[in-house]
């Protein structure tokens, strides 16, 4: 804690970095698409199919007892980085897509009806879009969109203004993987108790970046992914109130979530494997608690001090390179630096960037809403980490400028 | 090893900043609209066939180079052709985007086209060629928007 980062020390942790793209250094500026995995977390999850590998919950040798155990102490650790208040809030998903539909589905089927309303923000990923719009078609509710201003902050007073009692819940994204906004979500959580609405946060961006403590914010539910935290792809979970879990039906029936099964009558699991049904991602769990332990090893304070210094820096060039139009400037944001320029398609600036190593998103980010709001029809997406370098910023710019001259 | 030339050649920065026949055709024969969800590319195309002649054919949208350059070269080769040479052109068009690299482009039938052969060597661009060919096919192909406008 407090320590600076070693970004050398870093960079050498992460094998796939180290490698050139058309005969130049990988810059690899995607992050908040996916990050790169240390090789501790590597490790994990090749010793796991080279010594463990057994399904879990369902033997008695000792590969399965193993297996078992290395899961469950995964959910300790994960419960613990953000500070559940056990391991039956902790259910293991496919990542944030599944986490929400889980939630979309479950409780909002049995918790949302006709004239209710979820409220979402208008800088949602459409992962924490479309799960509402299905609901709400289900059950004839409402969805409704907090606006947002030119900087990509939430509109708070209009916020406010359309919370009610109607409102079942409130969906709102932690971190906006567009923008790199931060939210206010501990304002947002309480505003939204205070109608008596559940809070869904998605902390798909934010986990990697900014300390959570599901207890202190009181959030009902919480969802990430793994492979934005240095984890495995295909692994995530949803961290939710276990008084909240307990009156929700489960979401998929299978293996594992049941005690007994008659063919007249089913009695489920207790959480949280009622959530968990078939074999899961054992692996992936196993690689996502190793990568936590890899956040927890450099410190998430670090972390964020170091990130906020790389991006001030990129920012900094961004302002000052001509033409260029930054698409998103919260005054809280991290991490992610989103941009148009004149003359370039955002498309030919990925494919241009990418012969020279660097490797950046161009496109919507599945966040239409975002695009249309800033009348663009994608943008460049620049995303850092905990690895990048200061070298490789100038790197980005080097090569946007090589854009501009081809298009001059 | 193909390096940013091969795709972004002169002409197609040309075609970008200056692209031709680009705007709306009112009235037009057949229209349709085309969209790469990809990277957010999207296209208007609009023709005036008459007797199965193509005797206008325009295109208006927002698109990155390749797509933009595309449209704009498509729209200066059609002009005049008939219905069935656009055909031969189609498949010859999207025959040089997919090969593989060692096969030469037919460019006795491409002529100009062929400056796009280089979008092979960048799988995730070919779309951004090829939509504009397929907007307009879909419009050809939906005769009864040709109705529409009689
Ligand atoms: C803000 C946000 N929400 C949700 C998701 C979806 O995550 P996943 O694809 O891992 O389910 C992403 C990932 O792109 C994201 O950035």
């Amino acid at each position: 804690m407090g320590m600076p980062c070693d970004t050398e020390a870093i960079r050498s942790d992460f094998p796939i970095l180290h490698q050139e793209i058309y005969g130049k250094p990988l810059v690899y500026l995607d992050n908040a698409a996916t990050t790169q995995k240390p090789h501790c977390v590597i490790d994990a999850v090749r010793h796991y199919y080279e010594k463990d590998n057994a399904n879990i919950h369902r033997g008695v040798h000792t590969l399965s007892e193993r297996a078992t155990a290395d899961y469950e102490a995964a959910r300790e650790t994960i419960r613990l980085f953000f500070n559940a208040r056990s391991k039956k809030e902790v259910i293991f998903t496919r990542g944030t897509t599944e986490s929400i539909n889980l939630v979309a589905s479950s409780w909002g089927d049995t918790n949302v009806g006709k004239g209710d309303e979820i409220l979402i923000t208008h800088m949602e990923h459409h992962s924490n879009i479309v799960p509402w719009q299905m609901l709400c078609e289900r059950v004839e509710a409402t969805l409704k969109v907090v606006p947002m201003n030119e900087a990509g902050e939430m509109d708070m007073h209009a916020f406010e203004t359309l919370l009610s009692e109607r409102t079942k819940l409130v969906g709102v994204v932690h971190m906006s993987n567009a923008l790199g906004t931060i939210n206010p979500i501990r304002t947002i959580i309480k505003q939204a108790h205070a109608v008596g609405a559940r809070v869904l946060v998605d902390g798909a961006q934010a986990a990697a970046h900014v300390a959570v403590d599901v207890q202190a914010l009181d959030v009902d539910f919480y969802a990430t992914s793994a492979h934005k935290m240095y984890g495995p792809t295909g692994v995530g979970v949803l961290i939710a109130k276990e008084t909240v879990l307990d009156a929700m039906p489960p979401y998929q029936g299978g293996g594992d979530m049941i005690l007994t099964v008659t063919f007249e009558k089913t009695q489920y699991n207790d959480l949280p494997h009622k959530f968990e049904a078939g074999t899961p991602n054992i692996a992936g769990v196993i690689g996502f608690a190793k990568a936590i332990e890899y956040i927890n090893a450099i410190g998430l304070d670090a972390i964020a001090e170091r990130e906020k210094v790389l991006l001030d820096y990129a920012t900094q060039k961004a302002v000052a390179f001509d033409g260029l139009r930054q698409i998103g400037t919260a005054k809280d944001k991290a991490c992610v630096l989103s941009f148009v320029m004149d003359g370039v398609h955002p498309h030919d600036l990925g494919t241009i960037l990418d012969r020279e190593g660097v490797a950046i998103r161009a496109g919507h980010h599945c966040a239409m809403p975002v695009m249309q709001f800033y009348k663009v029809p994608a943008t460049a997406r620049a995303s850092f980490s905990i690895y990048n370098t200061e070298a490789e910023v100038d790197a980005l710019f080097i090569a946007l400028i090589k854009a501009r001259d081809l298009f001059a | 090893m193909f390096d940013l030339g091969d795709l972004y050649q002169q002409v197609i920065i040309d075609h970008t900043k200056s692209p031709r026949n680009f705007g709306k055709l009112e009235p037009c024969s057949h229209d349709a609209e085309g969209y790469n969800p990809l990277c957010g590319d999207q296209l208007h195309v609009y023709l005036q066939i008459d007797d199965d002649m193509i005797k206008e054919v325009k295109f208006e949208g927002q698109g990155c180079s390749i797509s933009t350059a595309s449209a704009s070269l498509m729209t200066e080769k059609l002009k005049g052709k008939s219905v069935r040479e656009f055909e031969h052109l189609f498949e010859a068009f999207h025959e040089m985007a997919t090969a593989d690299m060692s096969e030469k482009p037919d460019e006795e039938t491409l002529g100009k086209l062929a400056v796009l052969a280089g979008v092979k060597e960048f799988p995730s661009r070919i779309k951004c060629a090829t939509l504009c060919w397929h907007t307009l096919k879909s419009a050809i192909e939906h005769s009864d928007k040709a109705a529409k406008t009689e």
